[in-house]
């Protein structure tokens, strides 16, 4: 069974968030663009993630990447308005500035740091993450626990439905002509004359270019293409409460947000449990424990849901953009925040990739950065 | 509409929105409510669209309900119990620093 008649400018493998926003804006970009996707039961990060544009605190130990989620979260709320208008969805996207909660004098002095040492990295535009007292944060957040002691408030950050993100990206991608095929996971990829070409379970699928965004799938498909994608799982586990119609929370914290519809999420956890997706009852406590601190009204609300989703991360925690260095046309593209980033992959990265190379951007993101490590 | 299959056996009586319904022993309060033609047992508090049973197994939270004064309990997940007062919800529930509203 082979359809690969229609022919594409690029091959993107992998459908989540990461690759959707890519062949997005590759077809706005004028490309014929491909999206080979794997099924419902493998890792996607995309459909289990906290749905934070959340801009503090991100790239504290790699400014370029700071500058980068930065430029994302700029672009977001013109990002949001152009999905929206082309699929008639909402997407719940909203950008009240963003809080985290500080519990402790040890949380809240290095959040100070933190903040201190940022806060030139985007140069005029303002790095906009301050620290508010106790008595500032009584007026934003009415029934607050008596164990937050302070927080630092981020002006850039927001959130959104990342459901209805990955839902408007296939709608408005579709709309523009891109090809999505489900179920096809990619076996092996390879170069094939002037371009590539993919082995998938639905037939053999070929392009002058292609990227690869499988989140923990790019590992095994990258070196036959010459790039690396060293990645490595972590588990988050998230609860999920009733609709609540009181506003609790005027603005995300990173670990507890209002959705639009009234459910409150209460995330996330940190967990090195391999590839597991299972959900624990003792991680779910610590988690419940938390928020109740720092909310205790929430107390009064059922969790109907929870779940654990495996994060995509670099061994620094940082994007991975590859472009092949011995196959020109190909590039890996990788990343913690996806959701964050998916304005920026969408109306800047996709552009750069339908140019054919990186140019002299995006150096910051290669991973050499890692061998260099290993070699000292 | 689902019909029963099995009859007889011990019953339970409950109410819902006020009005009794006879369960069977084991009956879950949305298969009771289903045998009784009762169809409607919220209203989506996104869209106002009325909401009743769905998947019957836990899975979907189509079928919440009131019982005894707790709402979005599940129905299908819930035996019914001689007396039990079930009703029809509609709207989110409000929370403040005490508690339910
Ligand atoms: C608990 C948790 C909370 C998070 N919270 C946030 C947050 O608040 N904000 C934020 O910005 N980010 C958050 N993230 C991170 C975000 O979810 C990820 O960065 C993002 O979803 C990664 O998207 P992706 O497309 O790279 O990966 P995925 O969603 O994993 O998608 C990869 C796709 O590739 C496909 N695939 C895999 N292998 C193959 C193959 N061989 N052939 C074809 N297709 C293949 C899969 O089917 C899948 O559709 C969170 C993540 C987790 C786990």
């Amino acid at each position: 069974m082979t359809r690969n008649e229609a022919a594409s400018d690029t091959l993107v493998i992998g459908g989540g968030v990461v690759g959707a926003a890519l062949a997005w804006g590759l077809a706005r970009a004028g490309e014929r663009v491909t999206v080979l996707d794997d099924g419902d039961i493998v890792l996607r990060a995309s459909r289990g993630n906290f749905g934070l544009v959340w801009v503090q605190s991100k790239g504290a130990n790699m400014f370029d990447y700071a500058r980068w989620t930065r430029r994302s979260a700029d672009l977001w709320p013109e990002f949001a308005a152009m999905i929206g208008e082309e699929t008639d969805l909402d997407l719940a996207y909203e950008k009240p500035g963003g809080m985290h909660f500080m519990l402790s004098e040890t949380e809240l002095e290095a959040a100070r740091a933190r903040n201190f040492a940022m806060k030139d990295v985007t140069g005029p535009d303002d790095y906009g993450a301050e620290i508010v007292d106790r008595h500032e944060l009584d007026k934003i957040f009415p029934g607050l626990g008596p164990d937050v002691i302070g927080g630092s408030y981020g002006h850039h950050d927001g959130h959104v439905n990342p459901l209805k993100l990955l839902r408007g990206l296939h709608i408005a991608m579709e709309a523009r002509g891109v090809r999505y095929v489900s179920n096809a996971r990619v076996e092996s990829v390879a170069k094939d004359g002037a371009g590539f070409a993919a082995e998938t379970a639905k037939g053999r699928f070929s392009a002058a270019k292609v990227v690869l965004a499988a989140g923990h799938g790019t590992t095994e498909l990258a070196p036959a293409l010459g790039l690396d994608m060293p990645l490595r799982p972590e588990k988050g586990q998230i609860l999920v409460t009733e609709r609540c119609a009181t506003r609790l929370l005027p603005m995300p914290t990173h670990v507890l947000r209002q959705t639009d519809e009234g459910t409150v999420l209460i995330g996330d956890s940190h967990e090195n449990t391999g590839y597991s997706t299972a959900s624990y009852t003792p991680v779910l406590t610590d988690i419940a424990r938390h928020a109740l601190r720092c909310f205790p009204a929430l107390a009064a609300l059922k969790v109907v849901r929870s779940w654990g989703c495996v994060r995509v991360l670099s061994p620094d925690g940082c994007p991975v953009y590859h472009a092949s260095e011995t196959c020109p046309g190909a590039f890996a593209i990788a990343c913690h925040s996806g959701v964050t980033l998916a304005a920026a992959h969408a109306m800047e990265l996709a552009g750069v990739i339908a140019s054919g190379s990186f140019g002299d951007r995006f150096a910051a993101f290669h991973p050499r950065r890692f061998s260099h490590a290993q070699a000292h | 509409m689902p019909k029963r299959i099995e009859t007889g056996g011990a019953t339970v009586t409950f109410t819902f929105d006020g009005r009794p319904v006879t369960a069977i022993a084991g009956d879950s309060v949305a298969s009771a409510l289903a045998a009784a033609g009762i169809t409607r047992l919220r209203d989506s508090v996104v869209s106002g669209a009325p909401r009743g049973i769905h998947c019957m197994m836990g899975a979907c939270f189509d079928c919440l309900v009131e019982i005894d004064g707790i709402p979005n309990r599940q129905a299908c997940m819930t035996l019914a119990a001689e007396g039990m007062t079930v009703r029809a919800q509609q709207g989110a529930v409000s929370v403040s620093e005490g508690g339910r509203a």
